[in-house]
C-alpha cells in the first residue's frame, strides 16, 4: 500500500493545531513558530501532491479508500482532479502568510494571566480550519464532505467571534458585540444551508443506496441510477442552497460583510480566501456532476443570481466608508464572476471560474493583508481616517495599488486571465449575460481606484504622518503574494494544464460542447 | 532578426522593474538607467527597420513566438509578436519620441525627489505601448492596451500629493475603462465568431461573417479607441490629464498612447472594409470630436489644456481619415507620425516656459517671451507653423491629405466630411495663432505668484532644449520627406491597403482653399490677440466661450448624471442591502427570538408543573393507541 | 379471585401515585407516591405474570425493586442535602434552573 499522501496532508495541520494547542501559555512565540512550522511543511507536502499529480492521467488521483460507517454505507474515500489539486495549493499556499500576517493578532491584551492562552488557540484553530478545508478539497465521498464542510464552521465561528479587529471606531464594547453578532450571524447562515444540504444528503442516499461521488457519477452517466426529474432538482436544489450560502452568492451574502468587517484581517482573509472557495468548489465537483440535468434546469436563474451579485456587490462596494466592508462587497461580486463560469457551462467558463478561485485567493490575500497592516497602523477601518499615505508609507502604498489592481484585473496580473475566460466562456453561450458582466469591470475599477485615492493620495492627514512603512515580516509577507500575481498572471499555463483535463470531464458529465464558431478561421 | 522583438519590450521593461523596486539606492542614476533602455530599444528598432528596408514588400512582416499564453479549449492565446510596416512606423515613433522626451524630463524634473519612480513609470509605459503595437493577437494588444493606461493613470497622478492629480488619473482610468469594455466585448465577439483573435486568422476569415457580427465587432472596436484616443463621447479625461508633468502629456497624452485608438482602427482596417455602417460612425465621431477639440481648444487660457484640445482636435482627423477606408488609412498614420513631432515639440516647448515661469500655466500671464526664451520661441513657432499646416511644413502634408481624402469619400457624405475638415483647420489656425500670440508676443503681463516670487524667465538646459530641436527639425521637413515620391505610402500601402476615391474636385482646390482658410484663421486670430493687448483676467466671453472653457458641459454632464446618480443609486442600494436584503434575515431571526420567548414561559422550574406536562403527555399517547387500535 | 382485580387495584394505587405527585409540596411525599406508581407498576407486572403463565413480569418486578432502591439511595440524599440548605422540603422552591 502506497503513503497515504492526501490523508497526511489533512493530517499535518490537524495534528499540528492540537499541538498548537497545547504548548504552555508563557510559550506564545514557540506556539507562533510551531503554527508556521507546521504550515510550511503542509505546503511542502501540497507541493508533493502538485508535483505527483499527472494531468493526464485518471480524472481522479491518489485515491485512498476505506470502509467506515458500514451500516450506512459511508467510506473515507480521498481523491484529487485538477480542480482539488488547485485549491489545495492555493490554501497550503495561503496559511502560512496569514499566519505570519497574523502573527501579533491573538497577543494577549493583558499579561499576567498565566493560564490564558489566546495566541496558542488563534493558530490552532487557523491550522484547524486549514485541515478542513484540505480534506473538504480531497474527499470523495459525499458524506465524509458534508462532514468537514459543516466542522469547518466551529473554528471560523471562534475565529470571528473570539479574536476581533482592535481597531473599531467606537471602543471595545461595541466592537465585542458587533463581533458576536457577526459571528452567530456567520454560524447560523451556513447552518441553515448546512442543515439542508443534510436533508438532501440523506435523500441522496435514499436514491443511490451509498455516498460515493465516483460510484454515483458514474452510475448517472451510464444510466443504471435513474433519478425522477423533480427528485433530481430538489436534492440539486438542496446541495446547492448550502454551497451558494458558502459562496456567497446574493440574496444569501449579508453575513461576509459582517463577519469580514469584524474578524481580524488574516480571519477575513480565511474566510474569503479559503473557506468560501470550498463553496463554488463543491458546486462544480457535486452539483454538475451528481445532477447535471437539474444543474441545466437551475442555469438560468443562477446566471440571473450571479449578474445580480457582481453588478450588485461591485455597487455597493462603492458606497462602503469601511475598507474591509468594502473589499467584503468587492469579494462577492468576484463570487460572481466564478459561479457564472461555472453555470455558463464552457469550457473557458468553467476553467476560468478554477483559474478564479485561485487567483481571486491571492488577490483578496494580496489587498486584504496590506489593507490590514494599514488599519493597524492607524487603528481605524474608515477610509475618511485616511489620506496621503503615498506620501508617508510609499512600498505599503505601492504594494496596495498593486493588490486593487489585481483586483480590478488589470492585464499582466493574474486575475485578468480568468476574469477574461470566464467572460469569454459566458459570453460564448449568453451573449447579454457576458455583456452586463463586463460592466463590472468598470465598477471595480470604481471602488478600487476611489479607496486608493481616498486613503493613498491627496495631502498627508496628520493622523497618518508618522505611520511607519513595511516592516520585514509585512514584506515576507505581501512580496510572494505579488510575485504569484504576476507569474500567474504572464504564463497561467502550468495551472491551465493541471485544471483543463478536470474541466473536460466535468463538461462531459453534465453532456455539454463548446458552442462553435459561426465562421471557421483559418488556422 | 526575428528574435529581437522581445528585446524591443523587454528594454523598458526591465528598465521599470529595476526602477521601481530598486528603491532609494538608484536615485542618482535612476534617470540614466531609464533614458538608456529607452535608447537602447529606439537602436533595436533601428536595426530592425534597416533590416525591413532591405527584403521586399511582401517579406517586411516579422513574428515571434514566444510562449503559449492561456490555453484552455478553443481558447488559444499566445504571447507572440508580429512586426510589421504599421507596427514599425509605431515602432521608431514610440521609441524615438519616448527616447528623446526621456532626456528632455532628466532636466524637466531635476527638482523632484521621486525623479526615479518617475522613470521608472515613463518606461513602463514604452514597455506597455510597444507591447500594443507588436502584439500579434487582440489579447495581447488589450494586455499593452490597459498597460498603457496604467502608465497613464500613475504618471497622470504623478504628483498625487495634489488632490486635482489623483483625481484627474481616477477620471483617466475609468473612462478608459468604459473604452477597454469595448475592447474586451469585441475580443469576445471576435472567438464567438472566428474562433480565434490573431489578427492573421480574423482577418482572412473577415470576409465569411455576416455583416452585422462584424459592424458589432467594429463599432465595439471604436468604443475601445474613443476610450483611448479621448474621442466624443469619451473624451473628458484628456483636459484633466495634463495634471501630469509635462513630459508625459507631450510623450503620453499627444504623441503616442493617444493615437492607440488609430492604431486598433488601422490594424482592424480588414474588419472595418467589411462594415460601411461602422466606418460611417467612425467617420462621425472623428469629424464631431475635431470640431469639438477645437473650439475647447479656442477658449481655454490653460496653455496645456488649449493644447490637450488641440491633441483631440488633430486625432479627430486621424479617426475620421481611418473611417474613411482605403481612402484614408495612410494618412491617418502619416498625420499622426507628424502629429507625434510638432505636438510633442509644442508640449516640451510649453514645458520649458512653465520652467522658466514658475510652473505659471496661465498664458493671460505669459507674454512676450520670446526674447527670453529664444531657442523655446523658435521651435515652438516652428510646431505651430506645422500644426497649422503651414505650405512646406509637415502638417501641411499630412492634414491636406486628410482634407481630400475626406472629399474623396464621395457624395454628400464627402462634402460635408471635406467641409468639417476644413472648417477645423480655420479653427486649428486660429488657436494656435492664439496660442502664440498670448505666449510669446504682447507685452509682459507676469505676476509674482502667491509666495511673492516675481518670475524670472530664462531658457532652459540643453538637457532640455537639445530634444525641442530635434522635434522641430521632424516638425519642419517629416511631412515633405514622407510625400517627396509617396514614400509614406509606398512603406504602408502592403499592410493598410490604398485607393484614390473619387475626388470631386481636384488636390489643387482643396489645397488652395485650405490656405483660404488658414489665412482666415490666423488673421482672426490676429485681429482678437494681436493688435489688441491682452486682458490678464479673462473677460466673461459670450455663451460659447463660456461653455468651452467648461469642456462645452461635458464635465456637468457627466456629473449630474453619472457621478451623481451612481452616488444616489449606490447609497440607496446599501440601504437596500442593510433593511431589506439582511432585514428579512434579521426578521426572521427576530421573529424566532420572539416565539422562542413565548416557548420559554412554559420552562417555569416547578417540577410539578413538568410533571403534568408529562403525565398529560402519556395521557394523550395512550389515548392515541388505543384510538389507532380501535380504529 | 379474578386476576383482574389486581390490575383495578394497580391502576387505583397508580392514579393516587400520581396525584400525589401532582398535588402535593413536601418532596419526601411527593417522593413516596413514586414509589406508590412504581409498586402500582410491580403489582401490574406480577399480575400480568399470573395471567400470561411465564415469569418475563416477575423479572421485570425484580428490576424495578432493584432501580427504585437505588433511587431511594439517591433521591433521599438529594432531598436531605436540599432541606439542609434551604430548611424546606417543598418542591417548588427549588425552582432556579429554570431559564
Amino acid at each position: 500500500m502506497s503513503f497515504p499522501l492526501l490523508t497526511a496532508t489533512a493530517a499535518l495541520p490537524a495534528l499540528g493545531a492540537i499541538a498548537t494547542a497545547a504548548v504552555p501559555a508563557a510559550r506564545r512565540t514557540a506556539a507562533k513558530w510551531l503554527a508556521l512550522v507546521v504550515s510550511l511543511a503542509t505546503l511542502a507536502l501540497a507541493a508533493i501532491v502538485l508535483v505527483r499529480f499527472d494531468p493526464g492521467g485518471d480524472r481522479y488521483q491518489l485515491t485512498e479508500s476505506h470502509a467506515w460507517i458500514k451500516a450506512f454505507g459511508v467510506r473515507y474515500e480521498l481523491g484529487v482532479d485538477g480542480i482539488a489539486v488547485a485549491l489545495i495549493a492555493l490554501t497550503a499556499v495561503l496559511i502560512p502568510f496569514v499566519i505570519l500576517a497574523g502573527w501579533h493578532d491573538a497577543d494577549p491584551l493583558e499579561t499576567g494571566n498565566t493560564r490564558w492562552r489566546p495566541t496558542q488557540g488563534f493558530f490552532a484553530l487557523i491550522l484547524a480550519v486549514e485541515a478542513m478545508v484540505i480534506i473538504s478539497f480531497e474527499a470523495t465521498d459525499v458524506f465524509l464532505f458534508y462532514i468537514f464542510f459543516e466542522a469547518m464552521l466551529i473554528p471560523m465561528y471562534f475565529l470571528i467571534g473570539g479574536f476581533g479587529d482592535r481597531a473599531h471606531e467606537h471602543g471595545e464594547e461595541t466592537a465585542s458585540t458587533q463581533r458576536s453578532y457577526a459571528a452567530v450571524k456567520f454560524l447560523l447562515y451556513n447552518l441553515v444551508g448546512g442543515l439542508i444540504m443534510l436533508a438532501a444528503v440523506i435523500g441522496l442516499y435514499v436514491v443511490a443506496g451509498n455516498f460515493s461521488l465516483t460510484e454515483i457519477a458514474a452510475a448517472r452517466a451510464n444510466g443504471s441510477l435513474h433519478m425522477a426529474t423533480n427528485t433530481e432538482r430538489w436534492l440539486f436544489l438542496g446541495f446547492f442552497f448550502a454551497f451558494a450560502v458558502k459562496a456567497p452568492l446574493w440574496p444569501l451574502h449579508t453575513w461576509l460583510p459582517n463577519a469580514m468587517g469584524e474578524a481580524t484581517t488574516p480571519v477575513a482573509v480565511l474566510i474569503t480566501a479559503v473557506v468560501d472557495k470550498v463553496g463554488t468548489f463543491a458546486m462544480l465537483r457535486f452539483c454538475l456532476q451528481l445532477f447535471p440535468e437539474a444543474s441545466k434546469w437551475a442555469t438560468p436563474v443562477i446566471l440571473v443570481l450571479a449578474l445580480i451579485s457582481i453588478i450588485y456587490g461591485a455597487l455597493l462596494a462603492v458606497g462602503q466608508r469601511d475598507i474591509k466592508r468594502l473589499v467584503a462587497y468587492a469579494s462577492i461580486s468576484h463570487f460572481g464572476f466564478i459561479i457564472l463560469g461555472i453555470f455558463a457551462m464552457t469550457s473557458q467558463g468553467q476553467s476560468g471560474a478554477t483559474l478564479y478561485m485561485v487567483n481571486h485567493g491571492i488577490s483578496t490575500a494580496a489587498l486584504m493583508l496590506v489593507a490590514g497592516f494599514l488599519i493597524s497602523r492607524r487603528g481605524s477601518r474608515l477610509i475618511a481616517d485616511y489620506g496621503g499615505v503615498q506620501k508617508v508609507a510609499p512600498v505599503l502604498a505601492g504594494t496596495f495599488l498593486i493588490g486593487g489592481l489585481a483586483t480590478l484585473s488589470l492585464p499582466g496580473l493574474a486575475p485578468f486571465v480568468s476574469e477574461f475566460l470566464v467572460l469569454v466562456g459566458t459570453f460564448a453561450r449568453y451573449p447579454v449575460v457576458g455583456i452586463i458582466a463586463t460592466f463590472g469591470i468598470v465598477l471595480a475599477a470604481l471602488y478600487t481606484l476611489v479607496l486608493y485615492q481616498r486613503t493613498m493620495t491627496g495631502p498627508v492627514k496628520t493622523e497618518v504622518a508618522r505611520m511607519p512603512d513595511l516592516r520585514v515580516r509585512e514584506l515576507v509577507v505581501v512580496t510572494p503574494l505579488i510575485v504569484l500575481l504576476i507569474f500567474l498572471g504572464v504564463y497561467p499555463k502550468p495551472l491551465t494544464d493541471i485544471v483543463n483535463p478536470a474541466v473536460k470531464q466535468t463538461m462531459s458529465d453534465v453532456h455539454e460542447k463548446d458552442p462553435k464558431p459561426a465562421v471557421e478561421a483559418a488556422k | 532578426m526575428d528574435n529581437l522583438i522581445a528585446l524591443l519590450v523587454a528594454a523598458p521593461l526591465l528598465g521599470a522593474a529595476v526602477l521601481l523596486c530598486g528603491g532609494r539606492r538608484l536615485d542618482a542614476v535612476g534617470h540614466w538607467i531609464g533614458t538608456a533602455l529607452a535608447a537602447s530599444s529606439f537602436v533595436i528598432g533601428v536595426v530592425l527597420f534597416a533590416d525591413m528596408l532591405g527584403k521586399n514588400a511582401e517579406h517586411r512582416t516579422l513574428t515571434q513566438f514566444l510562449y503559449s499564453w492561456i490555453p484552455v479549449g478553443g481558447f488559444q492565446a499566445d504571447v507572440a509578436f508580429q512586426l510589421d510596416q504599421l507596427s514599425m512606423t509605431f515602432v521608431l515613433l514610440i521609441t524615438g519620441v519616448g527616447s528623446l522626451i526621456h532626456v528632455y524630463s532628466i532636466g524637466y524634473m531635476e527638482h523632484d525627489e521621486r525623479r526615479r519612480r518617475f522613470f521608472g513609470y515613463l518606461n513602463l509605459f514604452l514597455a506597455a505601448m510597444l507591447l500594443l503595437v507588436l502584439a500579434d493577437n487582440y489579447l495581447l494588444l488589450y494586455v499593452g492596451w490597459e498597460g498603457v493606461g496604467l502608465a497613464s493613470y500613475l504618471l497622470i497622478g504623478f504628483w498625487q500629493h495634489k488632490p486635482s492629480a489623483a483625481t484627474a488619473a481616477k477620471k483617466a482610468f475609468l473612462v478608459n475603462r468604459v473604452g477597454d469594455m469595448g475592447l474586451s466585448i469585441a475580443i469576445m465577439l471576435m472567438f464567438t465568431t472566428f474562433g480565434t483573435f490573431t489578427f492573421g486568422p480574423v482577418f482572412e476569415a473577415a470576409g465569411g461573417a455576416s455583416e452585422g457580427k462584424l459592424t458589432a465587432i467594429a463599432l465595439m472596436l471604436l468604443l475601445a479607441a474613443c476610450g483611448k484616443s479621448a474621442q466624443v463621447p469619451l473624451q473628458s479625461w484628456l483636459g484633466d490629464a495634463m495634471e501630469g508633468p509635462t513630459p508625459v502629456s507631450a510623450l503620453i497624452h499627444a504623441a503616442t498612447m493617444v493615437t492607440a485608438g488609430v492604431y486598433l482602427i488601422v490594424r482592424s482596417a480588414d474588419i472595418f472594409n467589411a462594415a460601411p455602417d461602422a466606418q460611417l460612425v467612425v467617420t462621425v465621431v472623428g469629424a464631431v470630436t475635431l470640431l469639438f477639440g477645437a473650439i475647447v481648444g479656442c477658449a481655454k487660457d490653460d496653455i496645456k489644456k488649449a493644447l490637450a484640445g488641440s491633441t483631440m482636435s488633430q486625432i479627430g482627423y486621424m479617426i475620421l481619415a481611418a473611417g474613411l477606408g482605403p481612402i484614408g488609412y495612410v494618412f491617418a498614420i502619416m498625420h499622426l507620425v507628424t502629429h507625434g513631432f510638432f505636438k510633442a515639440g509644442l508640449f516640451l516647448g510649453a514645458g520649458s516656459v512653465m520652467h522658466g515661469m514658475n510652473d505659471e500655466v496661465d498664458m493671460r500671464k505669459y507674454g512676450g517671451l520670446r526674447t527670453y526664451m529664444p531657442i523655446t520661441f523658435v521651435t515652438f513657432g516652428l510646431g505651430y507653423l506645422a500644426i497649422i499646416g503651414f505650405p512646406g511644413l509637415s502638417g501641411f502634408f499630412s492634414k491636406d491629405k486628410i482634407i481630400e481624402a475626406a472629399f474623396a469619400k464621395g457624395g454628400t457624405e464627402g462634402w460635408i466630411l471635406g467641409g468639417v475638415a476644413l472648417l477645423g483647420a480655420a479653427i486649428t489656425a486660429f488657436y494656435m495663432t492664439r496660442v502664440m500670440l498670448m505666449t510669446f508676443f504682447g507685452e509682459k503681463r507676469w505676476q509674482p505668484d502667491e509666495n511673492g516670487h516675481e518670475p524670472h524667465p530664462h531658457e532652459s538646459p540643453k538637457v532640455m532644449t537639445i530634444p525641442m530641436i530635434v522635434l522641430a527639425f521632424g516638425s519642419v521637413f517629416a511631412g515633405g520627406f514622407f510625400s517627396i515620391g509617396d514614400r509614406f505610402l509606398n512603406w504602408l500601402e502592403p499592410v493598410t491597403g490604398h485607393s484614390h476615391g473619387n475626388p470631386p474636385v481636384s488636390a489643387l482646390t482643396v489645397t488652395l482653399s485650405t490656405m483660404v482658410v488658414l489665412v482666415i484663421g490666423v488673421a482672426a486670430a490676429y485681429a482678437q490677440y494681436g493688435r489688441r493687448p491682452v486682458p490678464v483676467v479673462a473677460p466673461r466671453g459670450s455663451l460659447l466661450t463660456r461653455a468651452a472653457r467648461r469642456d462645452l458641459l461635458q464635465d456637468d454632464f457627466n456629473h449630474v448624471v453619472l457621478v451623481r446618480g451612481g452616488e444616489h443609486l449606490t447609497r440607496s442600494l446599501v440601504y437596500v442591502d442593510h433593511t431589506l436584503v439582511d432585514g428579512v434575515v434579521n426578521g426572521t431571526a427576530a421573529s424566532m427570538g420572539g416565539l422562542s420567548g413565548r416557548l420559554r414561559k412554559l420552562q417555569n422550574g416547578y417540577a410539578r408543573s413538568y410533571a403534568v406536562s408529562m403525565f398529560g403527555g402519556a395521557a394523550i399517547l395512550i389515548a392515541a393507541t388505543l384510538l389507532m387500535r380501535a380504529v | 379471585m379474578n386476576p383482574v382485580n389486581y390490575l383495578y387495584l394497580a391502576a387505583l394505587l397508580f392514579t393516587i401515585g400520581a396525584t400525589g405527585v401532582l398535588i402535593r409540596r413536601n418532596a419526601i411525599v411527593v417522593f413516596m407516591c413514586v414509589e406508590l406508581m412504581l409498586n402500582a407498576c410491580n403489582l401490574a407486572f406480577v399480575t400480568f405474570s399470573r395471567m400470561h403463565g411465564n415469569l418475563d413480569g416477575q423479572v421485570i418486578a425484580f428490576f424495578t425493586m432493584v432501580v427504585a432502591a437505588a433511587e431511594v439511595v439517591v433521591g433521599l440524599a438529594i432531598i436531605v442535602s436540599l432541606f439542609r440548605s434551604r430548611h424546606s422540603a417543598s418542591v417548588d422552591d427549588a425552582s432556579l434552573m429554570k431559564l
